[in-house]
């Protein structure tokens, strides 16, 4: 039971009701869609960068509680960052979510998504915003898929 | 141990008796996040009785070897074992002829013989194909490759917001081009029965020859192939509480007579020259290759599991299962049922309030409740009911009551948690 309190926390349910960031970036410099076919979470990422330094980032999407979640908790984190920085960001994640993570405190409140590492089957939607993002940055033109 | 009560004359039926059909299942006795596991996801795959199980550990142990090729005492044993199973298939469907059953991989493998081998017989550029919105992938896409590879039409029978096909559109498609209606006898993904014998007699009126994908019905209620008249029906032996791997086609012995083999190989010739082969009698000629011998022994098996309880049982306990669960589950708020047709398998997919399935199926699996979440491998359907996912509870004769009001708690936790 604690488990499942662990993985659906107050935060991300509040945020799977009511992501943050969400809507189309208008002047958009980087874009991409992500779909995981397993589930059907679809994801539409649309980022502003100017000088390196990410501006403006929103999603639209759907999806599990774990996977709105997630994608709004990336939004708000990423503002302000360094592209530079984005990489490192993602391989931090990963490890969280995959339970390899040593300090979870340092990525902050992107840690209330520690409890997926409990669930397998749930990795994929947590990361298929990250998987997203780092498409865009790399500007391919395919769709993303998590499998 | 098996459990035996004979399926005596219809004044002396006796109730199913669930609890000793569970001791038969060994896998259902087990905990799952420290719950009893209550295992309803039948629709994917059934589970195995212990005749099952042993029968293919004795198959191992005492009788394995190839069949139809040695002179040997044990190749000898193993084309018995495996040629009775097929009898047992026969006479489960009620089937003319020994000839008319292929054993396959299961239902995906079957229908695309039939695309494969069919299609080269009898369907050509511009001709029509009918499917219907409540199809499987397994019996769409087998149809969109053939429609891609020669130029053919596929036509979709309409589905109405109850989950029934619209009958009168179904007629109106046929027309002199089509060439075969492939369609599901029971809809996985909501549970719908369709009324097949009228839909095969209407084709039938055309002179359109039909294939039924049985995948669905078979494990519920009893098929008679000849009552049907249908020209194929097809079903997996998983679902049907025998093994993974095996499968049947059931096909009209003058079709397959002229169809063309599917693969060639082993087993399916008798003559082989570099210029030319002639081909095996049937069904061997649609059986290249080693088969999975020991799967049709344990599919042999389970037919002999639900033979000995009998449909009649089966039948009648699993819809009433169904009733309650239905009326259970519209009991929870916010809940709501999408397929409700009159005539109905004991599959029931729903949608909680704005929750995703995947997190309902996540909640229920930590109390031990294992379901289905997603598209059921029938996302255009899916998108009719404008839905990305459902979740499925499917239900089998070892299911029980009280598993239901368990499904009943659990939901209401997950509105607690995220409602
Ligand atoms: C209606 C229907 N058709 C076809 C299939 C495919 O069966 P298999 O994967 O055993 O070949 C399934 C199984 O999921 C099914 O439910």
């Amino acid at each position: 039971m604690s488990a499942l309190r662990e993985l659906y926390q107050q935060v991300i349910i509040d945020h799977g009701r009511h992501p943050r960031n969400h809507g189309i970036v208008e002047n958009a410099t980087h874009s991409h869609h992500g779909y995981n076919p397993l589930c059907g979470d679809k994801l539409n990422l649309t980022i502003n960068i100017q000088d390196e330094i990410i501006q403006d980032v929103k999603f639209i999407g759907s999806g599990c509680a774990i996977s709105i979640a997630s994608a709004s908790l990336m939004t708000e984190i990423l503002r302000g960052k360094k592209i530079d920085h984005v990489h490192e960001l993602f391989q931090q994640v990963h490890q969280l979510l995959t339970g390899h993570c040593e300090n979870p405190e340092q990525l902050g409140k992107l840690s209330v998504l520690s409890g997926v590492a409990e669930f397998p089957a749930r990795v994929k939607c947590a990361t298929l915003s990250w998987h997203t993002l780092n498409a865009a940055l790399a500007q391919s033109d395919s769709p993303v898929s998590t499998e | 141990m098996n459990t035996i009560v004979a399926d005596t004359s219809e004044s002396n039926q006796t109730q199913l008796d669930v609890e000793s059909i569970r001791a038969d299942f060994p896998l259902l006795d087990q905990k799952i996040h420290g719950h009893s596991l209550i295992y309803f996801d039948n629709a994917a795959t059934t589970q195995k009785p212990n005749s099952v199980i042993q029968i293919e550990k004795d198959f191992y142990e005492k009788i394995n070897a190839n069949v139809h090729r040695g002179v040997h005492t044990l190749s000898d044993y193993a084309t018995n074992a495996y040629e009775n199973a097929r009898e047992k298939v026969r006479d489960f469907i009620n089937a003319n002829s020994l000839r008319e059953i292929v054993f396959l991989k299961g239902s995906t493998e079957a229908i695309n013989l039939v695309a494969s081998s069919f299609g080269q017989l009898r369907i050509s550029k511009d001709d029509e194909i009918i499917i219907s919105y409540l199809e499987h992938h397994a019996n769409i896409i087998p149809w969109q490759l053939l429609c891609d590879r020669i130029g053919a039409r596929l036509k979709v029978i309409p589905v109405f917001d109850n989950g029934e096909l619209d009958l009168q559109a179904y007629e109106s498609l046929i027309n002199n081009r089509t060439k075969l209606i492939a369609l599901t006898h029971v809809s996985n993904a909501i549970g719908t029965v369709n009324p097949v014998k009228e839909m095969i007699n209407t084709a039938h009126c055309s002179g359109v020859p039909v294939l039924i994908d049985g995948s669905q019905a078979v494990p519920h209620e009893k098929i008679d192939v000849q009552e049907l008249d249908c020209e194929f029906y097809v079903f997996s032996g998983h679902k049907l509480y025998g093994p993974t791997g095996i499968g049947i086609l059931y096909a009209k012995e003058s079709l397959l007579n002229e169809m063309p083999p599917y693969q060639g190989g082993g087993e399916m010739i008798r003559v082989v020259t570099f210029a030319q082969s002639t081909y095996n009698d049937l069904p061997y000629k649609f059986e290249a290759g080693t088969p999975n011998i020991a799967g049709a022994v344990g599919l042999g098996a389970a037919i002999d599991y639900i033979t000995a309880i009998g449909f009649s049982r089966i039948t009648r306990y699993e819809q009433q299962l169904l009733d309650y669960a239905t009326k259970k589950l519209l009991s929870v708020e916010g809940l709501k049922i999408i397929g409700q047709a009159k005539n109905k398998a004991p599959v029931i997919s729903f949608v909680l309030e704005d929750i995703h399935p995947h997190d309902i199926g996540t909640i229920l699996d930590h109390h031990g409740i294992a379901v289905r979440a997603g598209h059921h491998c029938a996302m255009p359907l899916m998108e009719r009911f404008g839905l990305s996912a459902t979740v499925r509870v499917s239900f089998a004769f070892y299911n029980t009551f009280s598993e239901v009001d368990r499904l009943i708690e659990g939901l209401n936790e997950v509105r607690r948690m995220l409602g």
